[in-house]
């Protein structure tokens, strides 16, 4: 037994593990706080598994299971059977279409049977992680090529596609975290900066009002040309650019202010999101004016700060050195909705503190840094490319879940990786993580 | 192809690095930096509730309880959960109108915010309660009912003295530093006040964790931050309730005092303001009502006269002129006078008075109450030649009656007690100019006239200082506090004796002598009590009201018996005419009260029913009565006509409420649920509370 648990151990990243369970721990502790009550038994649950706490214990007990099966497959499998893989995963997602189960408003999971649900878009990460690294590490891709750039996106931007279908919009934004392992692969800069500006764009249009954005594009204009002036004289077509990049910058406010949110997003995440910058969403939509005008007629006006503020009165009251085990009093009264899933941090928060959430943060911030060090030091891209599909998809949710408890980012439905109670979420975490630990304990063997 | 592109880990790497460090910073303004989060978190999900203590209850000499505490109830309203409320049908319970409704939810949002739970109205009555608690669970979560212990007057007496309870103002929430809070009850005046630190008990403080929808989900902390509730300490006092009925029964229709003393310890057995009021209309639901209408009575029926009505003492003032002249070695108790109803000396006379007595020593002069006599004592001490000056001896005059405890606040236990006033040397400088006065000028002084001015409890405090021979104790109600210990030190000033002067026993002796007299045979022979010696003397008191002579205020004060003084009393009934007519009477009936705690024969009951019956009220403040109620008559037939008015419109507007309303009928509960919900609630809060007190206040 002890030499198979060798051949078993040999190779796998001890650092990763303890921080694993170390994540695993916290968020036990995390969700038992936020469901415990002083006259709950804490065996009988455990046995009974009827809180979501012990739930959770299961859950963990199945992951370790599964972390254990894939520590036994050879490595050789993941890259054989990537494409394999996404297909089924593309299938499954495709599948909740016709058979999905409607929990709190997305049609995205597939009923298991004993009040267990599947969510096939959580696993996707997984097959697509898998893809990428896939088609990356072919020999025949050339990554220099404009068409191999699309391939790749098409790969990633699939199931994002379909997730969005499925209204699961926290999701698909995960899936652009692939644009990190892509840059890393060679993508041009260009990418980078264009991303990168355009976030910088629909900012400066959201908070500004029409006039001042257009005054503001003519001003960058006006100093582009200046700079580039030379170069204009040499060739007028640079100017005519110029030009409809400004044009292309204003038909972007007014895209923002009458499509963006008027029209593709819901009323109440274009209100999640303009309250992040202090505003209140207007609609200029005649139909969601009407809308409006019937639910305040019926005094039904939603409070979509409420999450927000409950979480940072959650999170602030902790102090430095927080309130204590099962002594927060907002998580007590369950003043923080969805605390158990996406708003696990706050607990963390208000019952340990600025030391305890800082803590928390280092140990994501350690394993992130390990992993991108396991990445780097891979012989084969596909390893590679794969440990940073992992690295981009974890700092992703971690990013996205803690700013937006924070009030640095509106609130999307994204789960914090293994703290989060959840099946689906921390299978799908645990998978990634043990697949890239079962490919770097192999690192000495080349695959392609 | 390892090596590739890897100077854009570093990229990568800096961009996660950036991005915790922002994470790691925001943290820290929020949870270090930014204080309001952790009085947000507090206040949404800790409620802290004020337990109230059962106040301390005041008894009487023998023990009685002079006012005991109940329980009312408020109808709290929180109006955050407002919504989805029945509120026509709980205005129609209330008898009140939406409007109204509207006007007092907003006044608690105002007051309380929109979350915590305000008074919507308070102390219901017990119709009104009834109705409410039977469909409270219609209203519920957003109306509840908070027990409120109040005040009863069992004797319906003595409310003056103690006082009454009200809702803090903010003059008192900042003068206690915020140690009350808004909505907090405290004693506002009498002995309530004065001793509210003691009747008031201490509070205890729960604080209760709550959820998201404001529903209590168990203590905080294990209740380790919660202070239980210590009831207030009973206070003993020196009142005799049934005197104190008596003399409010007997200065029914009157304006006026009567203020009572034990000599030997300074405890006030009864104390009396004419016109006054039963201390219950200053409790429950109509109290508000009720203290509006007794602070715009122009017969002023909230003024304690007892300590703050100002009189001259005319004759009452004798005894004490005669003391100053007889330690001064002016005259013996043999000295006489020629008394012929006037003083001459000083050219026009002064201080005329009918009834010619005969003043042929002290004795005489007190007894037949003569003008001259007193009128030249003083003379005799202003211009003593010991002193050189008028000046001077104005101002050895003045000491001795400051001594006495005339013209300063004696400090009894009461807030609010007046000085009363004794003229100096400035004041007469002021008035005629130095030099431009002399013993002439104020010579109705000496016949306790002029500028000087007492209170009824400074006369009768004299009496006590008379009555043991030159010592006296500060005036005072409270005998003890229950359960008295070091650090209690608001009696201390109760119990020292005060000896101001050494005037000889022989002085003393003679001026009771006299005092003697005036029952036996001088001008208050009508204040008899068989089988006690009363010494007294009559007063009745030339007064003005803006400069119009008006009728005199009837004057008496007494002690008995005289060697082994009980009793002290100073009877003022204003504008009545002579002393002897309804001042000595009124003393007479309630020293034999006391003193023998009952009144022998029929002839001197009915006497007691003839004075009651007796009005004496002043033209004066009778006129100011009518003006004021026909002036109310108009504004009230004009606010009914308005009222009529305005009917006609609500009606329409309520008919239309109701046609809205009707389509969301509120849900109708079925009959066992309602029986159910009924004996869980009166079996439950209020009822416990009210045995655990009733149990209280009976140990």
């Amino acid at each position: 037994m002890s030499a198979r648990d060798e051949s078993i151990g040999k190779g796998v990243d001890t650092g990763v593990v303890v921080m694993y369970y170390l994540l695993l721990l916290i968020g036990f502790i995390a969700i038992f706080s936020v469901e415990y009550r002083m006259e709950d038994s804490f065996w009988k649950s455990v046995i009974a598994v009827k809180n979501n706490y012990s739930k959770q214990l299961l859950f963990i007990g199945v992951s370790s299971v599964l972390a254990l099966f894939i520590l036994l497959i050879d490595s050789k499998f993941f890259a054989a059977t990537a494409n394999l893989m996404y297909l089924g995963g593309i299938i499954l997602m495709l599948l909740t279409f016709v058979i999905g189960k409607n929990i709190s408003g997305s049609r995205s999971w597939i009923a298991l049977g004993g009040g267990f649900n599947l969510q096939p878009a959580e696993l996707c990460k997984v097959f697509t992680s898998l893809a990428i690294a896939k088609y990356m590490s072919r020999q025949e891709t050339d990554f220099k090529l404009f068409r191999s750039h699309l391939i790749a996106f098409a790969i990633t931007l699939g199931p994002a596609l379909l997730s969005i279908a499925q209204k699961e919009t926290g999701l698909a934004l995960v899936y652009f975290s692939f644009f990190l392992v892509l840059y890393r692969e060679g993508l041009p800069s260009v990418y980078l900066v264009a991303g990168f500006s355009l976030v910088i764009l629909f900012v400066t249009a959201i908070v500004m009002p029409f006039t001042a954005y257009v005054v503001m594009i003519a001003l960058l204009l006006f100093i582009a040309v200046y700079i580039l002036w030379r170069k204009i004289k040499k060739t007028f077509s640079l100017f005519v650019f110029l030009l409809l990049l400004g044009g292309i910058c204003v038909l972007f406010k007014y895209a923002v202010d009458f499509i963006v949110f008027d029209k593709i997003l819901k009323p109440y995440q274009s209100e999640r999101v303009l309250n992040m910058f202090g505003k209140s969403y207007i609609p200029k939509d005649p139909k969601r004016i009407a809308q409006f005008e019937k639910e305040k007629a019926l005094g039904k006006k939603r409070d979509y700060g409420y999450n927000v503020r409950q979480s940072k009165i959650a999170i602030g009251s902790g102090g430095v050195l927080g309130k204590g085990f099962l002594k927060g009093v907002t998580t007590q009264g369950e003043f923080v909705p969805e605390q158990h899933t996406d708003f696990i941090f706050t607990a963390v928060a208000e019952s340990f503190g600025f030391w305890g959430s800082v803590l928390l943060l280092g140990i994501y911030f350690m394993l992130l840094m390990r992993m991108v060090r396991i990445a780097e030091r891979q012989r084969s891209t596909f390893s590679r490319v794969y440990t940073y599909s992992v690295v981009s998809i974890l700092f992703f949710h971690v990013f996205i879940n803690i700013c937006m408890t924070i009030g640095l980012m509106p609130v999307i439905g994204i789960t914090l990786p293994f703290l989060s109670y959840g099946g689906s979420s921390l299978i799908t975490f645990t998978a990634l993580v043990f697949i890239l630990l079962r490919l770097d304990a192999d690192r000495q063997m080349v695959l392609r | 192809m390892a090596v590739f592109n890897q100077s854009r880990k570093f990229t990568i790497q800096m961009i996660i690095g950036v991005i915790f460090i922002i994470m790691v910073i925001r943290l820290m303004t929020l949870q270090i930096f930014s204080g309001k989060y952790e009085k947000l978190a507090t206040d949404q999900a800790i409620l802290r509730k004020v337990v109230y203590p059962s106040r301390g209850i005041i008894f009487d000499r023998n023990g009685k309880a002079i006012l005991d505490n109940t329980v009312m109830y408020d109808l709290m309203v929180t109006p955050s959960q407002l919504k989805g409320v029945d509120t026509m049908s709980l205005c129609n319970i209330l008898s009140i109108d939406t409007a109204e409704f509207r006007k007092r939810v907003v006044n608690a949002i105002i007051k309380n915010t929109r979350n915590r739970a305000s008074v919507f109205e308070p102390l219901l009555s017990s119709e009104k309660y009834a109705r409410v608690n039977e469909k409270l669970f219609r209203f519920q979560p957003a109306f509840f009912l908070q027990e409120r212990p109040i005040r009863t007057y069992p004797f319906k007496a003595a409310a003056h003295i103690l006082g009454y309870v009200g809702e803090v103002d903010s003059a008192i929430l900042k003068r206690s530093n915020f140690f009350y809070q808004m909505g907090d009850f405290a004693g506002r005046s009498g002995l309530e006040s004065y001793y509210e630190r003691i009747l008031m008990g201490q509070r205890g403080i729960q604080y209760i964790l709550r959820d998201n929808f404001n529903r209590p989900i168990g203590p905080y902390e294990n209740g380790d931050f919660d202070t239980a509730a210590v009831a207030g300490r009973h206070l003993n006092t020196y009142i005799d309730i049934e005197v104190q009925q008596m003399a409010e029964k007997l200065m029914k229709n009157k304006v006026g005092s009567v203020v009572a003393i034990e000599p030997k310890t300074g405890g006030i057995i009864a104390m009396t303001s004419a016109p006054g009021y039963d201390p219950n209309e200053l409790t429950g639901p109509e109290s508000r009502k009720n203290f509006n209408r007794l602070f715009t009575n122009p017969s002023s029926p909230m003024l304690n006269r007892g300590m703050q009505g100002v009189y001259p003492p005319g004759s009452t003032f004798k005894p004490l002129g005669a003391l100053v002249a007889l330690n001064e070695g002016l005259i013996t108790p043999s000295y006489g006078y020629p008394c012929f109803g006037r003083y001459q000396p000083c050219g026009k006379p002064a201080c005329t008075h009918s009834n010619a007595g005969h003043a042929g020593d002290l004795k005489l002069s007190i007894a037949n109450s003569c003008n001259s006599y007193y009128a030249h004592l003083l003379r005799l001490t202003i211009d003593n030649p010991k002193y050189k000056s008028i000046d001077k001896g104005l101002m050895q005059w003045k000491s001795y009656l400051n001594a006495f405890g005339l013209g300063h606040r004696l400090g009894v236990d009461l807030a609010g007690e007046y000085a009363g006033y004794i003229p100096d040397t400035t004041r007469y400088n002021k008035v005629f100019r130095k030099g431009g006065w002399n013993s002439c000028t104020i010579v109705s002084l000496g016949i306790g006239q002029g500028e000087m001015q007492v209170t009824p409890l400074q006369m009768a405090n004299s009496m006590c200082l008379i009555a043991n021979r030159g010592w006296y104790y500060i005036p005072h109600f409270v005998k003890s506090i229950e359960n008295e210990s070091e650090r209690d030190t608001i009696l201390n000033s109760f119990r020292d004796k005060i000896k101001p002067l050494h005037i000889p026993d022989t002085a003393y002796q003679a001026v009771i002598d006299g005092m003697e007299m005036v029952v036996t045979n001088g001008t208050a022979r009508n204040a008899k009590i068989p089988g006690y010696a009363v010494c007294a003397k009559t007063g009745t008191v030339e007064n003005y009201y803006r400069g119009v002579k008006q009728q005199n205020h009837s004057f008496f004060v007494a002690f008995a018996p005289k060697d082994n003084p009980k009793i002290a009393v100073c009877v003022v009934v204003e504008n009545a005419g002579f002393g002897s007519t309804w001042a000595a009477p009124i003393a007479s009936l309630l020293m034999e009260k006391y003193l023998t705690d009952s009144i022998a024969g029929p002839q001197r009951k009915a006497e007691i029913e003839r004075i009651s019956n007796v009005s004496l009220i002043p033209m004066r403040i009778q006129r100011e009565i009518r003006v004021r109620d026909s002036l109310k008559r108009i504004k009230d037939s004009v606010a009914a006509r308005k009222a009529r008015l305005t009917v006609k419109a609500d009606v329409q507007n309520q008919k239309k409420t109701i046609i809205e309303t009707a389509h969301t009928p509120y849900p109708q509960v079925p009959e066992e649920n309602f029986s159910a919900f009924s004996t869980f609630f009166l079996h439950s809060a209020p009822g416990r509370f009210f045995k655990k007190n009733i149990h209280k206040i009976r140990a």
